[in-house]
Order: structure tokens, then sequence, then C-alpha cells
């Protein structure tokens, strides 16, 4: 139970960060995309910068996690394919929503009921992915 | 105390979503917010259907903890730290918008146009967004990962599929914007 709570009260955090940086914003991601603005890139990029760094700290200095366990980063599959087709099929579906999949419960918390709509469509595009997946080039 | 209500800048935002992301991994978890969407899929039963849906979804609980959290993060940043909800995006991207008819750009978080109750009784609107949501779950499923999972986590791990994936993410993203927008709307 404590966990979860810890799980929550990160999520919630998450949420907050979302919602405030405008980074669950429509309109933010269709300037991004018009490249008219620094704000999504500083907020992509600042993190970035932040989570090379903690990541190369953790690996070098071989870092426990909180429960004094090993950390385990788990590398990506190689390949081009899936990722390049797949990321391109997401890009097209994030700016026409305007939203990744993280803001999307945001937005619902924030009481946009439309974005159920778009909840429902990933579900449902997620399924449709997981029912022809050993049909597709990956 | 007062800044808390005004938008916040991206040099507040990018580290804490850093913090984020290490809070998890120091608790032996990875940040990645679609995976939750196949979750979603198997407490349904979709793993009667397809293998791909056939695993212990019960190991997902606490990524549906954060679902949860995220949702009450909306509400809170919303309800009591906001003033006001206009996002102030760059004069000539409103023009633009405005242009393609959408009026609210300047004045809201989300377009009028395509997620105001009134928007949801018109099939094009409500027909787009199911479109996104359909693109969005199935693409990031095939790529393995969205915006957290390979921008943000992936990237960080130096993985190169995860750039990969981000450059897909930025051709999709640019031809919807700059080729199919000005078509659809």
């Amino acid at each position: 139970m404590k966990k979860i709570l810890s799980y929550l009260f990160i999520g919630m955090f998450f949420g907050i960060v979302m919602y405030k940086s405008e980074a669950a914003s429509w309109f933010r991601i269709y300037e991004m995309f018009q490249f008219q603005s620094f704000h999504m890139y500083g907020i992509i990029g600042s993190a970035l910068v932040l989570g090379v760094i903690g990541v190369q700290l953790i690996k070098r200095n071989n870092l426990k996690s909180f429960y004094g366990e090993p950390i385990k980063f788990v590398p990506k599959d190689k390949g081009i394919t899936r990722y390049l087709v797949g990321g391109t099929i997401f890009g097209l579906g994030w700016a026409l929503a305007g939203s990744c999949p993280g803001p999307i419960y945001t937005l619902i918390g924030a009481g946009y009921v439309s974005i159920i709509v778009v909840l429902l469509g990933a579900i449902l595009g997620t399924f449709i992915y997981g029912l022809i997946k050993d049909k597709l080039p990956h | 105390m007062e800044w808390i209500f005004e938008p916040w800048p991206w040099y507040v935002a990018g580290p804490l979503i850093a913090i984020i992301m290490f809070l998890l991994i120091f608790i032996g978890k990875q940040f990645g917010m679609s995976s939750n969407l196949r979750t979603f899929c198997t407490m349904c039963g979709a793993d009667k259907t397809a293998d791909f849906f056939n695993f212990d979804w019960k190991s997902q609980r606490w990524n549906l903890a954060v679902v949860v959290g995220a949702a009450l993060g909306g509400f809170i940043g919303a309800h009591y730290l906001s003033n006001d909800v206009t996002v102030a995006i760059n004069p000539d991207t409103i023009s633009t918008l405005k242009e393609l008819g959408f009026n609210s750009a300047g004045s809201a978080y989300l377009p009028d146009e395509l997620f105001s109750l009134e928007a949801l009784t018109s099939v094009k609107s409500l027909s787009l967004l199911l479109i996104g949501g359909l693109l969005i779950g199935f693409g990031a499923r095939y790529a393995g990962g969205c915006t957290s999972g390979h921008a943000i986590s992936g990237l960080s791990n130096l993985q190169l599929p995860s750039l990969i994936a981000v450059i897909g993410f930025f051709i999709g993203g640019l031809f919807m914007v700059h080729v199919l927008f000005p078509l659809i709307f």
C-alpha cells in the first residue's frame, strides 16, 4: 500500500508538471512542430541533458536502488523499421490529437471530457497492433 | 509563491521531468506511459484474442497508480495551481492557427474547435480525435514506446533505437502539421 501511494504521488507530480508546463497543451505541440518556440525543445532538452548525466553517473558508480538492488537498464531491441515506421505513425497522432500518452490522463483530470475519445482511440490502436503484430515488419 | 500560478518555464519543467524519471529508476522501474494502454487491453480480456496481451498485468499495477496520479495532478494543476487557462504561444503561431479556423488559439488551453463539448457532437472533430488516438496507440506500441519511453528514458540511456523513433515522431508530426493540417482544417 505504501508503495502504491508513492507511485500515485510520483504520477501526481508528473501530472502537475505536464499541466503547468503546458506540455499537455495541444497548442504547445503545434507550436513545436512549427518551430516557433523553444519551450517544448527546452523541456525535452533539459530533461535529456540531466537524464544522460544521471544515467552515466548511475552506471559508472554502480549505484543501487532505494531497496539496495542493482539498477538495470534494459537496452532497446535493435532494428530500424519498427522505430521509424511506428515512430512516424505515433508522430502523426501526437500532432493531430496534440497529446502524448502521459498528458492524456492529465487532461482527463483537468476536466477535458473529449480527451476520453483520444484515450479510447489509443487503447483501440494498441489492440489493433496486438492483433496484427506478427504480420508487421519489425 | 505567485510564480507557481503562472505557467512553468521549460527550465523548471525539464529538470522536474528528469527527477521523475530518476525517482522511478531508483525504485527499480522504468518511466514509460504508453505501456499502460497494453495493460488496459489485457484487463479488458484482450489476452484471449492475441498473444501480445498475454502477460501478468498485475505486475503493471504500479504504472496504473502513476496514471491515476497523472490524472490527479491534472486536476490539481488546473483547479488549484492556475489562474487562467490561456497558453501564450507565439503570436505568429496564433495567426497561422486562426487562418486554419482555430479561433481559440491564444485564449485557451486546448482548441475549442476540437475539444469543446459542442465539438463532440460534430462527426468531423469526433473522428479526428479518435483517429489521433488510434495513431498514438498503434504507433507507440509499434515503436515500443512514446515520448516518455523513447525521447526521455531511451535517449537518456543513449539508445540508438530511441533516436530513430524520435526522428520518426518528428517526421510524422511535421507531416501532419505542415502537409495534412491545411487539407483537414
